[in-house]
């Protein structure tokens, strides 16, 4: 066990430097040159040459890349063209937000999902089942900016349950930064109120954002209870009499589950691409806004920085969801040499 | 996996008009499908023939009455119509020749590299060939693919065709993969060796022998990444990085009604409904063909 997460993560860190090399190259080869691009028609030939200079953009493409790599080594990852600040402090500003935001989304959808999923798949065919399955269609066939645009109708003007836009009233000050995450540190700090509305705020952008993953997780723990309940042992359980409640929490929950886990890598990577959309329409002020931001003004340091930093964050995730799936499963973990 | 046998029945000339039948007879169970069909060649049809059928033709591009700008729905504007003025039914029938030809497009060019490096891959399983190829795509999911169409996109000029080579761009490994897995598993299948044996050509096992046994799967993947495909393009125009004003495809639409938010709900919500439905068509006629190639998961 041991032995096999050093390799994934070895693993991670090879295809993590090729999608480095890949995204770097690509933002060098666009057409144009780079430094005319990001500094806008306007600019002087000075300005010019000394962009270039900073960017070693007369160099050749590995010495770039070279310069590059070493000072992301040691932690910088250059200046943003935009914000005209470094991007670390930049990403360190806004990378909280997004964690708040993906956290309470994907707690959101794993408690939902499941539960949905479970009783759409025990009662199958019933009034809720057929209705689950007209839910998850449509919300697997609905782009993410759609269903927040919904949501603010819906629940911001027209019900005017939920505020609009941003992390938490004008009124209120932030609370002092201990995680970042704006309800958990004003709990810690015991500011009620601001817990509360800061709770508020990130509601309706975090159901959103779980929208899609609620379909897609039902559905697949929806079809994998349906499989189970024909195995022979679930049946030899009921022939005994053994209580529906326990059959379900104590024998079908279990293996039911594994299909679910392991393609939550591939939910948390709709998480991370759908951020930037659901971002964009709430206001959210996290790094996917800032991506947008920075893809929109051509800010190529901070548009390379934000897709690397994706990539750690989703190969993280993937690791994670090998380690749980491998202590779900006994099958994948004796297979991989035992533990 | 898939069933083999049915390929065969599909692919082989002298069954291929009763293999046709059954597979329609399968297709035909599923109603849903068959709905999803039916939307489907509505919305392919007034897609083609938009400047014939559409109230008000030129709306599509740049044309302005303040007079009858911001009108909620009526008899005349039966979806309202937007803060210049322009009817947003006829822009929705005219965004969906953007989404339909987007996603054509890049189907058709990323399809056809995905699918002959996965051959090339899975043939060529436990040498460098493979290892090269493969972790390449591996490189390439490192991130989820919007976000690096997103990027991609964002690095060229915002216009249709950049939209289209950034999402070709990410696409192609989905299909590499695919195909690589089932030609790892075909390679070893008797035909295969027996093609080997008579002496034929690489090429015909590849393209002759292994090719027509994953065309199922990969035909029921096309029609599921059609709407797939359309998700993506309609959410870089949303962003700002796809069709640019005063011709708009639905994405952008969108992001144009809601600046308009709430007053104007017309705006949005009806071009977020048409995307929803041509994304809905896509999927249960995927599903449908799901059933006719016996295929569990693509």
């Amino acid at each position: 066990m041991g032995k096999h997460i050093i390799l994934r993560i070895l693993q991670a860190i090879v295809v993590l430097f090729g999608l480095s090399i890949l995204i770097f190259f690509i933002a060098r080869i666009i057409p144009g040159d780079p430094a005319r691009l990001i500094l806008g028609p306007l600019a002087t030939n000075e300005q010019i040459k000394e962009l270039t200079e900073e960017m070693h953009l007369d160099k050749p493409f590995v010495v770039q890349y070279y310069y590059w790599l070493t000072s992301l080594l040691q932690g910088d990852l250059g200046k943003s063209l935009y914000t005209r600040r470094s991007i670390t402090t930049d990403l360190k500003m806004f990378v909280p937000a997004t964690l708040e935001l993906m956290f309470f989304s994907f707690v959101i959808s794993l408690i939902i999902g499941q539960v949905m999923g479970v009783f759409a798949g025990y009662f199958r065919d019933s009034w809720f089942d057929n209705l689950f399955r007209v839910f998850s269609y449509i919300g697997i066939a609905t782009p993410a900016f759609a269903i927040a645009i919904f949501a603010l109708i819906i629940f911001s003007y027209t019900l005017n349950i939920a505020p609009a836009i941003g992390r938490i009233g004008l009124w209120l000050d932030s609370p002092p930064q201990i995680t970042g995450l704006f309800v958990i540190d004003s709990i810690l700090t015991g500011q009620w109120r601001t817990a509360f509305e800061a709770f508020k705020h990130i509601l309706l952008p975090a159901i959103s954002l779980a929208i899609a993953n609620i379909a897609q997780e039902g559905r697949i723990t929806r079809s994998s209870i349906i499989d189970n309940l024909q195995k022979d042992y679930i049946i030899a359980h009921k022939v005994h009499g053994i209580p529906t409640r326990i059959i379900i929490f104590k024998y079908l929950l279990k293996p039911s589950l594994v299909p679910t886990v392991s393609i939550m890598g591939l939910d948390f990577a709709c998480l991370l691409a759908n951020a930037f959309l659901v971002e964009t329409v709430f206001m959210w002020p996290g790094i996917s806004r800032y991506g947008v931001t920075a893809m929109l003004n051509k800010d190529l340091n901070a548009i390379i920085a934000v897709v690397l930093f994706i990539g750690i964050l989703y190969s993280l995730m993937n690791l994670i969801v090998d380690i749980v799936v491998s202590y779900l499963d006994p099958r994948i973990r004796l297979q991989r040499g035992g533990i | 996996m898939t069933n083999r046998n049915s390929f065969i029945n599909i692919f082989s000339k002298t069954k291929r008009r009763r293999s046709f039948s059954r597979g329609w007879y399968n297709f035909s169970r599923n109603p849903l499908s068959v709905v999803g069909m039916i939307i489907l060649l509505l919305i392919i049809f007034a897609a083609i023939f938009a400047p014939y059928i559409t109230p008000f033709p030129e709306h599509a591009g740049a044309f302005t009455n303040f007079r009858e700008a911001s009108k909620p729905p009526s008899s005349t504007y039966i979806f309202g119509t937007d803060s210049i003025g322009r009817d947003i039914f006829t822009r929705v029938i005219f965004g969906y020749r953007f989404s339909l030809i987007l996603s054509i497009v890049v189907l058709a060019l990323s399809i056809p590299p995905g699918v002959i490096f996965g051959l090339i891959a899975g043939y060529y399983q436990g040498t460098w060939i493979e290892i090269i190829i493969m972790r390449i795509t591996d490189v390439f999911i490192a991130v989820p693919p919007f976000v690096l169409a997103l990027a991609v996109a964002a690095m060229l000029s915002p216009n249709l065709f950049n939209q289209m080579m950034a999402i070709s761009f990410v696409w192609w490994t989905w299909y590499c993969r695919l195909v690589y897995t089932m030609t790892t598993s075909l390679c070893h299948e008797d035909f295969v060796t027996e093609a080997k044996l008579v002496g034929a050509s690489k090429t015909h096992i590849l393209f002759r022998e292994i090719l027509p046994n994953c065309m199922g799967p990969i035909l029921t993947k096309m029609t599921l990444d059609m709407g797939l495909v359309i998700i993506v393009g309609s959410s870089l125009s949303f962003i700002g990085l796809g069709v640019q004003p005063p011709k708009s495809d639905l994405g952008t639409m969108i992001a144009e009604g809601a600046r308009r938010l709430p007053s104007e709900w017309w705006a949005a919500v009806f071009p977020a409904i048409a995307i929803i439905v041509v994304i809905l068509a896509f999927n249960l006629l995927g599903d449908g063909l799901k059933d006719v190639f016996n295929i569990e998961e693509v």
